[in-house]
């Protein structure tokens, strides 16, 4: 127990420094990268509480492919930061009030929570015994047997909003020379190609 | 293990020997990384009717020491204007990732130094990792040709890594767990060569060989670092030890994705005839035939052009992937042979 408990302050307290360093720093890249780390010390947590899937799903989603792709942008981004930092006078309070709001949301929610008296028997009636089925089958059963139409639905949603995205952005330009493989692959030397016999001191 | 808990006390002593198993596994690798090293050298000459290394020690066998020894004393060179901390940061990350992956290979039943539930899931995490120690040392060493090199390389491993975890879900379906040693335990079949799942998953290992070529930025899809156009890729400013910490960490990453096959596809540690015993030998002889075959692929195969590699991951790899695994699920479901094998690995 002892390691454990070594373990999760070590993961929660990097966790939530590196959570502050993302939103310091000067260096837009640097956020990134101490954003990542955030990530990946949230992965730690959520191995400590046994729910290892999660954790290497959240590391291949998100640090894998969400922050690449953030990183991508930022690096390639000529944006000049220092001018974008300079207004920040004009909207401190703005940001302060919202920051406010979300506290006292918060706090209201938390210092409200009463479960329901149904809640547990409800929960208990489609969660699988934690004895028999290991956790990666356990969520499996969940999602793609109890909720299989709710998990559905929810992947049309992002399917159509990733095609929306697409039909958005796509432009047809028409005189851009595009290649083609296939008629690559299948050209013919013999057609191409013309073999010349030439004698030395002679042109062709 | 009872010993070193009798000795040092529960936590200090499971502490040390899991760091012994550490120590000696990566001692291990590192050793033989350095022959196989030499072994990629020595196979490409071969094909190309060189002699290869053959001054240092005994027909050049010390080689890869000679070489380790220069990169460690050569200088330093930290180019101006670049970012230190992620300078240096990126080889380490690169070196350090290639190391744990190891953590999960089983190299025979219990020989593994975490035999964890999701044991192919960390695999996948780790290697989706690597592409940083690419993009932050492009990104760090402020020069252009770093940062090409690193962008192609980085989409070139994203891109691939769609269609190796594609070929994954295949053979996780197939046996029902994530676990590694499940995996394997799941191909030991009466038949010995012929049950293991290379036979069933046939087009998905020619897929996942060249995929993982692609991966580890082996020739012919060697575009980061193609010589003639981008001098070295993202390593152009690196020298001395961070050089040599990027090599390592993608020479064993190639070493690893052997690994990968042959316990995904070739059986691991069982034995190809059936009768004679299993162990670990069988899973060494594998992992070093995979080996030689990317060293050939490495000496035979002109490089691609690099939208024809894109187009081959994306437009070829990943629908092919894709419908195997809808197909996979097909045949696992109404119980064609060989498919589902949940009860043997359970």
């Amino acid at each position: 127990m002892v390691i454990t408990t070594l373990a999760f302050y070590l993961f929660a307290l990097t966790a939530v420094a590196s959570a502050i360093l993302v939103i310091v720093s000067r260096n837009p890249v640097h956020s990134v990268l101490w954003l990542i780390l955030t990530f990946f010390m949230s992965a730690g947590l959520f191995v400590l509480m046994g729910a290892e899937f999660l954790a290497m799903l959240l590391m291949i989603v998100y640090v894998g492919a969400v922050a690449v792709l953030f990183l991508f942008v930022v690096m390639m981004l000529d944006v000049d930061f220092a001018t974008l930092r300079g207004g920040i006078a004009q909207y401190l309070p703005l940001g302060l009030l919202i920051g406010l709001i979300l506290i006292m949301e918060l706090g209201l929610v938390f210092g409200h929570w009463i479960f329901s008296e149904n809640a547990p028997d409800l929960r208990a009636a489609v969660t699988p015994i934690p004895e028999e089925v290991e956790n990666t089958a356990a969520l499996g059963q969940l999602i793609y047997t109890d909720y299989i139409y709710l998990f559905q639905a929810a992947g049309l949603i992002l399917f159509v909003a990733m095609i929306g995205a697409i039909v958005l952005t796509m432009r047809h330009r028409p005189n851009v020379k595009r290649q083609n493989i296939l008629d690559q692959i299948y050209r013919d030397p013999g057609e191409a190609v013309e073999m010349k016999d030439v004698k030395p001191g002679q042109g062709i | 293990m009872q010993f070193m808990i009798d000795t040092f006390g529960l936590y200090f002593g499971t502490f040390l020997f899991i760091l012994g198993q550490c120590l000696l596994l990566l001692v291990l690798v590192l050793v033989a990384l350095a022959f196989l090293m030499y072994a990629d050298r020595k196979i490409w000459a071969a094909v190309q009717m060189r002699k290869g290394p053959n001054v240092v020690g005994a027909f050049g066998l010390l080689q890869s020491f000679a070489d380790f020894i220069k990169y460690i004393v050569k200088e330093v060179i930290v180019p101006a204007g670049s970012d230190k901390v992620i300078f240096f940061l990126a080889p380490m990350i690169s070196f350090v990732l290639a190391c744990i992956v190891w953590a999960v290979m089983p190299f025979n039943e219990g020989w593994v130094i975490s035999d964890i539930n999701v044991g192919i899931l960390y695999i996948f995490a780790i290697s989706s990792l690597e592409v940083y120690g690419v993009i932050m040392g492009g990104w760090a060493s402020n020069s252009k040709y770093a940062f090409l090199g690193s962008l192609r390389s980085a989409a070139q491993m994203i891109s691939y890594e769609v269609s190796i975890g594609l070929i994954i879900v295949g053979v996780l379906i197939s046996t029902g767990s994530l676990n590694l040693t499940a995996i394997v335990m799941a191909q030991d079949g009466n038949y010995g060569l012929l049950s293991w799942y290379w036979l069933p998953h046939l087009p998905m290992v020619v897929l996942f060989f060249v995929s993982a070529l692609a991966e580890t930025n082996r020739p012919p899809f060697d575009l980061p670092e193609a010589e003639s156009e981008l001098v070295a890729g993202y390593q152009v400013e690196y020298s001395s030890t961070p050089f040599l910490l990027f090599m390592i960490g993608e020479l064993m990453a190639v070493v690893f994705m052997c690994a990968l096959i042959t316990v995904l596809f070739f059986g691991g540690w069982l034995s190809p005839i059936p009768g004679l015993p299993d162990g670990v030998f069988w899973m060494v002889a594998k992992i070093l035939f995979f080996f030689f075959l990317f060293a050939m692929v490495k000496a035979l195969v002109p490089r691609f052009r690099y939208d024809q590699l894109m187009r081959l991951g994306w437009k070829v790899f990943l629908p092919m992937s894709l419908g195997w695994v809808v197909l996979v699920a097909a045949f696992a479901q109404y119980g064609v042979p060989g498919y589902a094998r949940w009860a043997v690995g359970g």
